[in-house]
């Protein structure tokens, strides 16, 4: 993978859209930002009652996933563009469930909302429809995918990337400072993890930092190259922008996605929880 | 949180200021509200700790801790921050002037 294999920017969104074969699909952590605005031609997914199970706490199995794209008039040969609010956090653990389910032909849009609003392109309320299509998935690729049992072996053995803000890396706080800190888990971090936030890989404006940049920052950061990788967060978002640089734009080659992340792992009985800035 | 209400009167049921650290304010363009602004709360060393998206009446809101803060907004109308300090929990109130 390379940055245009991963990435199109604001203009070459601009020029296609209405393309046959290229779907801009929004999704935002505010699952209301479509309705009051999205890119022409844009279908929205709703990461809270379409993206994940709706019963367990889990993602998509492949049967949901399947109805969902179907329903969204999502063919297996069209390039999917994600795109979204909050620097495309949810547009990005999209991205990682696309991949999960192998869909080959999907991009993020670099800078996502942000970059698209700040440069006032345009928007529209128009409702879009899409005949639905049907659908079919890959099996999950585990490879990207990193479950409880996996971080707890990879402590002082792989690359553990917390990609949190330094506050919820020492545990200080629980949650991210726009949200009500919850009180469900403990605070702290994986032992041996690093702390990378995930807003160092990105720009003011949302788009993605250059290749040379984000190679020093993980570098810097003492993560090691040659080591598989896990990255988390919280509930698995941000640490899917941190999976997306690490393994679609740097090309490293074993990165998983925890996407229980902290709200698991905090919640676990008797696993190493490790306290303050790890340095 | 487009069209939200002025923040101060919207926090969500549950919030304790006597524990929680609350950052709120507004974002104004030659004294006129600014809805759709991205703010971003950094810490003490510059690093950025959140963004939220202001509302249409400029508000925008932080659960943080008590500490030294800068808040920046990106907007159509230009670019500002201030610096604050929360000296402890409750509603910490500031206003963001872009251009």
């Amino acid at each position: 993978m390379s940055r245009q294999d991963v990435l199109v920017s604001v203009d070459w969104a601009e020029k296609n859209l209405g393309t046959d074969g290229i779907v801009f699909l929004e999704v935002d952590e505010d699952t209301t930002a479509y309705d009051g605005g999205h890119i022409p031609g844009a279908v929205k997914a709703n990461w809270t009652t379409e993206l994940r199970d709706p019963v367990r706490r889990d993602v998509l199995d492949k049967a949901g996933f399947e109805a969902l794209l179907s329903s969204k008039g999502i063919s297996n040969d069209d390039t999917v563009v994600l795109y979204g609010g909050n620097n495309n956090w949810f547009a990005a653990y999209a991205y990682w469930q696309f991949k999960l389910y192998g869909h080959e032909n999907v991009k993020l849009l670099d800078g996502g909302r942000k970059k698209w609003e700040l440069d006032g392109r345009a928007l529209t309320t128009d409702v879009v429809e899409r005949p639905a299509t049907t659908y079919t998935a890959k099996d999950a690729d585990n490879s990207i995918r990193a479950f409880r049992d996996e971080v707890v072996d990879a402590i002082n053995t792989k690359n553990l990337v917390d990609v949190r803000s330094p506050d919820e890396f020492s545990g200080k706080i629980l949650a991210p400072a726009h949200l009500p800190q919850e009180q469900s888990q403990r605070p702290g971090h994986v032992p041996s993890a690093i702390n990378v936030p995930w807003s160092k890989a990105a720009n003011e404006d949302g788009t993605f930092k250059s290749d040379e940049e984000l190679a020093e920052l993980y570098g810097e950061a003492g993560l090691d190259g040659s080591k598989s990788t896990i990255a988390y967060c919280r509930i698995g978002e941000r640490s899917s922008h941190t999976w997306v640089v690490l393994r679609e734009l740097l090309g490293h080659g074993d990165v998983k996605n925890y996407d229980g992340s902290w709200v698991e792992y905090g919640s676990l009985v008797g696993v190493p929880i490790e306290l303050g800035d790890g340095r | 949180m487009c069209g939200a209400p002025d923040q101060d009167t919207l926090l969500p049921a549950g919030t304790d200021l006597t524990k929680e650290t609350v950052l709120t304010g507004k974002v104004l363009a030659g004294g006129l509200p600014v809805g759709g602004a991205f703010v971003r709360l950094l810490d003490s060393t510059g690093e950025f700790t959140a963004e939220v998206v202001s509302s249409a009446s400029g508000d925008f809101r932080f659960f943080a801790r008590p500490g030294s803060w800068t808040v920046r907004a990106l907007s159509r109308s230009g670019n500002g921050e201030t610096a604050l300090t929360a000296d402890g929990p409750g509603l910490h109130k500031t206003e963001i002037a872009v251009a």
